[in-house]
């Protein structure tokens, strides 16, 4: 690793949020569809789907953050594929920085704007009658996890735009991921599903962090989901981790 | 001195044998051209000499630094101006120098990009978004980027492709002034008078191999002797478009934003 890893890296980060700021449409449009699932859910479906709760909006929200998060990992993969293509990437890769700031800058910027989003989506709830007596050591976990989360689908997004042969590509690949969620216990407890869908909805990543989120919300004891959700999390996050700089390594031979 | 030494190198990707043994020197502070048709491998060399890419065999130093054992070196000595702009539309012009000055870690980035902005003539666009640049002021500024931190050796891939005759002619006027500073210029062109405008020397990149190297005089001495023939002096039609348009001299550059 580099001297200049740190101060590059803020260099790059700062081109990057520039880019977010100046396109303030992929924070919005990341939150929007979250929010009009939400509404959908709540107004119009939510009144035939019995939880446990009596407010569907508690249950809803975790799984909204991680469709949230999903497609909003779509637009890294689709900046560093437009980097790559406009020759702005040669020039870095060819300046004595040390190379490995150009994929963490855009994946802190994928934090920052998935956390953006993730606020706007959080107001619109407690609109719509979210209410959590969480304290902030248990907000403190949830913004972990989701952090988390994000970072394990952003090394997924860098993947895919270094490998992407068109933008359209680039941003594609991000729609079963934001599928998962709706095969969970995120919009219905996974109790009502046929035997193999239900199956996979238990055992898949989305659901651990999902009653993960909603027990810290409900200040339930969390229980064993928690490992699960980190495990997952950081099971995909190595993986793709590992993957993306091999991937990267490739890319600059 | 020798600024860049090329040794056999080889490239293929797949089974397209791109460079097949590629030799050539440059001397400190002189223009040399690597001349080539299009797919004649010019930029596969560009990217190994600028550490983008390896070689499948071969040696090749900048600054008598190895680009495979010491790319680190390398890549603090020169400056790439790849074929297509590398510049940034989102972020102004201003902001593009200061990016740079910074990557390279240098003091007062800002000052850095206000002297390029006036020694490129962009100071007036400078606070302006560069997705609405003209393609010659993208160049000026791609180059003025590449000039930050006085890399001693800089690479032009296909400099003037797609310019207008006028930027052409600004680019020409900075390539010479850069040589007369004493940095060492590769610059790559598919167009013959550029070669001959500019470069000291002259390598025709052909099939993977160089065919001819040498300044323009020895070049001309490959052919036989010129013969004398009286034909009259037409005006091209470039000449007469600069002559239209008023931008014969070099220097009043004028920014056409």
């Amino acid at each position: 690793m580099n001297t200049h890893f740190f101060s590059d890296t803020t260099v790059l980060l700062g081109r990057s949020m520039r880019h977010i700021f100046r396109s303030v449409d992929t924070i919005i449009t990341t939150a929007i569809t979250p929010v009009a699932l939400m509404l959908l859910f709540v107004y119009v479906f939510g009144g035939a789907i019995r939880t446990d709760t009596d407010n569907y909006v508690n249950y809803l929200l975790p799984g909204i953050m991680l469709i949230a998060i999903a497609s909003g990992i779509a637009y890294t993969a689709v900046r560093l594929f437009t980097d790559m293509q406009s020759g702005i990437f040669e020039r870095f890769q060819s300046m004595p920085i040390a190379r490995s700031s150009v994929l963490w800058a855009h994946v802190l910027t994928s934090l920052v704007a998935n956390g953006l989003s993730l606020v706007i989506i959080v107001l619109v709830a407690l609109l719509m009658g979210f209410r959590t007596s969480a304290s902030v050591l248990e907000w403190l976990a949830v913004t972990g996890i989701l952090a988390l989360f994000t970072l394990a689908l952003t090394w997924i997004a860098i993947i895919a735009g270094l490998s992407a042969k068109s933008v359209d590509g680039a941003g594609g690949f991000s729609y079963p991921l934001i599928f998962l969620p709706f095969i969970s216990s995120a919009f219905v407890p996974t109790e009502t599903m046929p035997g193999p869908v239900r199956w996979f909805a238990e055992n898949q990543p989305v659901t651990s962090i999902v009653n993960t989120i909603q027990d810290l919300f409900a200040q339930r004891p969390v229980g064993s989901d928690i490992w699960v959700a980190l495990a997952w999390c950081l099971g995909i996050l190595v993986l793709a981790y590992v993957s993306a700089t091999a991937a990267y390594k490739r890319q600059i031979a | 001195m020798t600024a860049i030494s090329v040794q056999g190198i080889e490239k293929s990707y797949k089974d397209l044998h791109v460079l097949r043994g590629v030799d050539f020197e440059v001397a400190s502070g002189s223009i040399f051209a690597l001349l080539g048709s299009n797919g004649a491998g010019k930029t596969t060399m560009v990217k190994i000499l600028s550490t983008l890419l390896a070689a499948d065999g071969g040696t090749a130093a900048v600054e008598g630094f190895d680009v495979a054992a010491e790319p680190l070196r390398v890549r603090e000595s020169i400056s790439l101006t790849g074929q297509f702009a590398a510049v940034d539309g989102i972020l102004t012009g201003k902001e593009n120098l200061v990016l740079v000055a910074k990557l390279r870690h240098l003091k007062n980035p800002g000052r850095i990009a206000d002297w390029l902005l006036a020694q490129f003539n962009l100071s007036d666009a400078g606070n302006r978004k560069v997705a609405a640049y003209s393609g010659g002021m993208r160049r000026r500024l791609d180059i003025a980027m590449s000039l930050i931190g006085d890399p001693k050796v800089i690479f032009l891939d296909e400099p003037t492709t797609g310019l207008d005759p006028e930027a052409r002619l600004e680019v020409w006027h900075i390539v010479k002034k850069l040589a007369n500073q004493g940095t060492t210029v590769l610059l790559t062109t598919q167009y013959l008078d550029e070669a001959e405008q500019l470069a000291d020397r002259i390598a025709i990149l052909h099939e993977g191999r160089i065919i001819a190297n040498g300044t323009l005089a020895e070049l001309k001495q490959l052919l036989p002797p010129a013969k004398i023939e009286y034909v009259e002096k037409q005006p091209s039609l470039e000449d007469i478009f600069l002559a239209l348009v008023g931008a014969g001299s070099n220097d009043s550059v004028k920014d056409r934003s």
